[in-house]
């Protein structure tokens, strides 16, 4: 099995003498990232083809091509109900990975995650803030904004945050990540006291709100959510690719990818950037879904080895179509209603997450 | 489990009566019950449990949380949901789809109960149940307040939701605790904030209630009687220290349907035992 490579100081282990290994890991690389391209296609044909109302997908093909027009119903449930939310999912997961992967990449550190550097925290006070007070905005802005306040709140928040982050750990143009991380936790505990002040003031109604807010679901998907998150996120994980070569060259240190030319400061900054806008969009549209961002990596890095050419893009396919998977089970165990997706992703990370830590320890051999 | 979704793709008639109801809202499933029109019901939410044979219908989860998939599942042809139930873009594909979405008040007034009633039967295009629904609770209502007039010093009521590690969440105005409470003839023994709150043990101690009123439960939320008088806040209240203390069914006493009013009646007899009552 691949040896992780989350040791700052030093490689794991010396170099791999042999072209032979790189060669190798690239070709397994190849094959995961094809099986996985298999198995979003796979996942996606099913996520339009199954939901409670039972418009199953060959029947609806069969009438389109047998010349019929679909009835009403069908033509919702597939075009304004399991589209929307298919790429909605697709997208949220991919950001939800990639931004994952990048975060821990950056830090060096298989622990981080978006919420790590408050992103989260930052994206999570908007949105309670949003839910709490927006019924005392004028309204004005309230029929402007009306039902995409919360999303835009919370997109804001993860902004907010990551540009103070950011301010607190550059000097003269250099950002120090070990100050980051440390900015991070004290900017999630601050936003954490602002939300519990919140909860405190809020009545019964958005308490429950914030509570179904936090537990994340891609119920709401819509169109209209969509064409205003999705650029973002496309943006993000089209950038992604770009940093890979960075991020290989950071896991030997930041002297050492100096020395490789790699401009740190300029691929630190695009890397921040991607995560706040990725996870910022993310959480806008779907709320709280945890252990997308650090389970996928891991799995991956299991798989494949760490070479963020491959991990990223596989990254977010992995993430992409996991999401759907866990929102396939939240829309059909208990149909007509719905599980919220960090449920579903909590009770499927939970279990694995600890798997690999296990593994890691050599205490599980499988 | 899932429930296996017979749908049956019914042709599209011209709507007569709709006979495939989904009801959002415990009041207004009461209502729906009360006019005798249960057999067009084909779904409700987690908040209708009364009366119980509600339960059997395929649930659609949390009223402010409906997935648009689960409602088209049932093949609605109207949803009758009270004031707040969405979220709003779910609304707007049931509204695509060319499904009757209607908002019904929540207002907990006397007179929104009747107004309900009548929307809900207007709906159902049960108009004569309705009138007579309307009249019964009409009447309800005047013998209520011709008990509310024979008090003469309103008892100082408080309202318990939760009282979750000995903290007590209780009601202040605006809200529908507080309108029963009213309306039995007495008053909330908190109105200076609205909403429910956690209260400071010295807040309890100062409002000084004459009566407690908590939901019938069990559980991490109830309270004994026991565990009131030992309650460093609680114990202190007149309300404790008389033995004052209601326990009535949460859905009876704050469902605002066509129990309401006989509700309000037995949470008057509670607190005024010693008035004299003519008539049930």
């Amino acid at each position: 099995m691949v040896a992780l490579p989350f040791n700052s100081r030093r490689p794991r282990r010396p170099a791999p003498p042999a072209m032979a290994v790189a060669g190798d890991r690239a070709l397994r690389a190849r094959a995961t990232m094809t099986a996985l391209a298999v198995f979003v296609v796979a996942v996606s044909i099913l996520s339009l083809g199954v939901g409670a109302s039972g418009v199953s997908l060959p029947d609806v093909l069969w009438q389109l091509a047998s010349g019929e027009a679909l009835s009403l119903r069908d033509r919702v449930v597939l075009f304004d109900i399991r589209l929307p939310r298919l790429l909605t999912g697709l997208l949220v997961g991919a950001s939800l990975a990639v931004s994952g992967a990048v975060m821990q990449g950056l830090f060096r550190n298989p622990l981080a995650d978006p919420g790590i550097v408050g992103v989260g925290a930052g994206a999570g006070l908007g949105a309670v803030l949003a839910i709490v007070l927006g019924a005392l905005l004028p309204p004005a802005v309230l029929a402007v904004a009306g039902m995409h306040l919360v999303p835009l709140a919370a997109f804001l928040g993860g902004w907010a945050s990551t540009l103070i982050l950011y301010r607190v750990s550059t000097r003269r143009g250099r950002t120090s990540v070990a100050t980051m991380l440390l900015a991070g936790i004290a900017l999630g505990a601050l936003a954490g006291a602002l939300t519990g002040i919140l909860v405190y003031i809020a009545d019964d109604q958005q308490l429950r709100d914030l509570t179904f807010w936090g537990l994340g679901s891609l119920a709401g998907a819509s169109w209209a959510k969509l064409a205003a998150a999705a650029p973002i996120m496309v943006l993000a994980l089209i950038a992604a690719p770009v940093l890979a070569r960075a991020l290989n060259g950071l896991a030997l240190g930041e002297a050492a990818a100096s020395h490789m030319g790699i401009p740190v400061q300029r691929m630190k900054n695009m890397a921040i950037l991607t995560v706040a806008g990725a996870t910022g969009a993310a959480v806008a549209v779907s709320g709280g879904i945890g252990f997308i961002g650090i389970v996928v990596p891991h799995l991956l890095r299991l798989a494949m080895g760490p070479d963020h050419r491959y991990l990223l893009p596989a990254a977010a396919l992995l993430g992409a179509g996991l999401l759907l998977l866990a929102d396939m089970i939240a829309r059909l165990v208990i149909a007509p209603a719905e599980l919220p997706i960090g449920i579903v992703t909590a009770v499927l990370g939970g279990p694995v997450f600890l798997w690999i830590l296990l593994r890691r320890r050599g205490i599980v051999d499988m | 489990m899932i429930r296996a979704a017979l749908v049956t793709l019914m042709l599209a008639t011209p709507a007569v009566a709709q006979d495939r109801v989904v009801v959002v809202g415990g009041g207004l499933a009461e209502i729906v019950y009360a006019l005798g029109q249960e057999h067009r019901l084909v779904g409700r939410d987690t908040t209708a449990s009364f009366p119980p044979a509600v339960n059997d219908l395929p649930d659609v989860g949390y009223m402010r949380a409906l997935s648009p998939e689960g409602l088209l599942q049932l093949d609605p042809d109207l949803i009758l949901a009270s004031e707040g139930s969405g979220p709003l873009e779910t609304i707007q594909i049931m509204q695509a789809a060319d499904v009757p979405f209607v908002q019904i008040t929540e207002t907990p007034t006397m007179d929104a109960v009747v107004e309900r009633v009548e929307k809900v039967a207007q709906h159902l295009q049960a108009q004569d149940a309705g009138a007579q629904l309307v009249e019964t609770l009409r009447a309800d209502f005047a013998a209520l307040a011709e008990q509310t007039a024979q008090v003469s010093t309103p008892q100082r009521v408080m309202f318990v939701l939760s009282a979750q590690g000995g903290r007590i969440n209780a009601a202040g105005r605006d809200t529908g605790a507080s309108a029963m409470i009213q309306m039995a003839g007495a008053v909330n023994a908190f109105d200076d904030f609205a909403g429910y709150r956690l209260l400071t043990d010295e807040a309890i101690a100062a409002a000084a209630p004459d009566v407690i009123l908590m939901m019938d439960r069990d559980g991490d939320h109830a309270l004994s009687n026991g565990q009131i008088t030992g309650h460093p806040a609680l114990g202190l209240t007149p309300a404790a220290q008389n033995g004052q203390v209601i326990r009535m069914d949460g859905i009876y006493l704050l469902g605002f349907g066509p129990r309401t009013a006989q509700a309000a009646r037995d949470l008057h007899k509670a607190i005024y035992p010693d008035l004299t009552h003519q008539g049930g």
